[in-house]
């Protein structure tokens, strides 16, 4: 009796797992598969001989090999500005001693609860009088603008609990702030930083509709928008949409099987971003 | 130390390049898009004043209550879900072997952008070729729909990859959630005599309540704001059954080219989510949790 349960609990978390996953898997098939075999074969046999030159098309011809260069560098540099930034204001809210510092904390937080579809226009609008539609520092400057809070909000637990101790030692030492902060604290926080930037990863990574909003030229566009406009044109050809697919998922799950406890840090922290 | 830790010059330099960046382009836009929303505007040309029309419009404007009923059924539906995920978190806290595997096998559609996942389902979806009509015809159903064109049914279809891509995060949550009830109370209650369903409804349940209560007001605020996926599996089509508040928004200022119309659609989004989330906290505030979220 005990058994049986034990097997009908196992059974319903498989069946949980099997529809979690089987999708990916599916599409990993479709991706190594040409249209004869898409549209003569049972959709769910595995590529008869795997046609890996889908990959290399979508990759030249498609595009995509810009966009996926476009999606690197605007990631890092933003999650380099937001982290910079964010730990800048974290420190002075949480260790120097000032008196509106838990008001311009609350300031920040409220960033957390905005639907970023109410601030597109005007965002729009602001870009286009600065020229800076259709230039990729507009979404640059938008990512780290909107992932500030969170990333403040992750860094907050961590330096509440710095011991005073090493500050005092510093000043004793004769350190000024700017030399304490960045080669005193900052290497201290290192632990916390690497959950936000993994956290500012996934955000900056998967991002969509302020590329979509803001740039047009396809040499500037990242791999969300390059791959809806790319699935637009090749309509009929699945294997090169998988294909297109998997390169945009890759990155994320390879950091996925390195960092998956960093990854779960954070989004319980992200959780909060609502 | 506290004269160098109070120096109010090395406060401002280390605080304003955030909070400037924040001002500019969170706030400052907020409050502009209330104030477009008074505007007629072709998002190029001059601005012309007009007061309060588009809000009026709005008022009588169906097509746009119905994106608001929609986005309100996708609040209903993800609300509901929740007691899926919750389900599913006590099953894998009931000395499962491999339960922090499956928690992460889990989580991984969480991690994909919703273009992606929106573009995977769309193949999924596919009426002729896709996974869901090959299985159903392995199966011997005849008559397998085209599940994205049926006004009837397109709004569940949508809700699929929405629950497939929510239920790893509400999961973790949960999971953590009662993995943190101190294992003293459980085992107090074993000797009592409840058994497992009683422990799980009586004891742990009422533990995780504050947990719960965060998840539901992300849950809801979540589903206001829904757009990527509703964007590029359907448009809001077919002819608006699946159109939610942003995705309204977007296609009034962006396609139409209506920019004063679509900043009073895209106000209305900011306050009925401000709104939201407040009622929510208020009706689900308790005194011990002041939770900060």
């Amino acid at each position: 009796m005990r058994k049986l349960y034990y097997f009908l609990l196992y059974l319903f978390l498989a069946l949980v797992a099997i529809f979690q996953i089987y999708p990916l898997v599916w599409l990993l098939k479709f991706s190594l598969k040409d249209n004869t075999e898409i549209f003569g074969k049972s959709p769910f046999a595995l590529p008869e001989s795997p046609k890996w030159e889908n990959y290399l098309k979508v990759w030249t011809d498609g595009n995509i090999g810009v966009y996926f260069f476009n999606s690197v560098w605007i990631t890092v540099a933003s999650i380099a500005l937001t982290i910079l930034l964010a730990s800048m204001a974290t420190f002075a809210i949480t260790r120097m001693k000032w008196r509106l510092n838990k008001f311009v904390l609350g300031l920040i937080m409220v960033g957390l609860m905005i639907p970023v579809h109410s601030a597109l226009i005007p965002l729009f609008k602001m870009f286009l009088e600065v020229s800076l539609v259709d230039n990729p520092i507009s979404i640059v400057l938008t990512y780290t603008a909107y992932n500030l809070p969170i990333t403040v909000m992750i860094l907050l637990g961590f330096y509440y609990t710095l011991p005073r101790e090493i500050e005092e030692a510093a000043i004793m030492d004769g350190c000024s702030i700017n030399r304490m902060f960045f080669t005193v604290i900052l290497p201290l926080t290192t632990p916390v930083i690497s959950t936000t930037v993994i956290i500012n990863m996934i955000f900056n990574w998967n991002e969509f509709v302020f590329v979509n909003t803001f740039i047009s030229s396809d040499k500037y566009k990242t791999l969300t928008v390059g791959i809806n406009n790319f699935v637009g044109q090749y309509m009929t050809d699945w294997g090169a949409i998988g294909a297109t697919l998997m390169i945009s998922v890759i990155p994320i799950l390879v950091a996925f099987i390195f960092f998956s406890n960093k990854i779960i840090d954070g989004i319980s922290a992200g959780a909060l971003k609502g | 130390m506290d004269k160098v830790m109070s120096n109010k010059l090395m406060i401002a330099l280390y605080v304003l390049p955030a909070l400037i960046m924040v001002s500019i382009f969170v706030f400052v836009p907020l409050v502009l898009t209330g104030y477009y929303g008074l505007m007629d505007w072709n998002g190029i040309g001059a601005m012309n004043f007009i007061g309060l029309e588009n809000y009026k419009e709005l008022l009588f404007d169906l097509k746009f209550w119905d994106s608001v009923y929609h986005s309100i059924l996708l609040a209903i539906f993800s609300t509901l879900s929740l007691g899926i995920y919750l389900l599913i978190s006590i099953v894998l806290d009931s000395k499962i072997k491999g339960s922090d595997l499956l928690r992460k096998i889990y989580l991984i559609p969480m991690l994909l952008s919703s273009v992606a996942i929106a573009q995977l389902w769309l193949k999924i979806y596919h009426p002729t070729n896709g996974m869901l009509n090959s299985l159903l015809a392995f199966f011997g159903v005849d008559h397998t729909p085209d599940w994205l064109a049926e006004p009837q049914i397109v709004l569940y279809a949508i809700f699929v990859p929405i629950l497939w891509q929510y239920a790893g995060f509400y999961i973790l949550i949960y999971y953590a959630a009662l993995k943190n009830i101190p294992n003293e109370l459980i085992e107090a209650a074993r000797i009592d005599g409840a058994s497992p369903l009683q422990i799980a409804l009586k004891v742990k349940l009422p533990l995780i309540s504050g947990i719960i209560k965060v998840t539901i007001v992300l849950a809801i605020v979540g589903s206001l704001k829904y757009f990527d996926l509703i964007y590029v599996m359907t448009g809001g089509g077919p002819n608006g059954h699946s159109e939610v508040m942003a995705s309204y928004m977007y296609k009034e200022a962006f396609s139409s080219h209506n920019f004063g119309y679509g900043s009073a659609v895209a106000f209305f989004l900011l306050i009925i989510t401000l709104i939201t989330t407040y009622i929510i906290r208020k009706l689900t505030a308790s005194k011990e949790d002041e939770v900060q979220y």
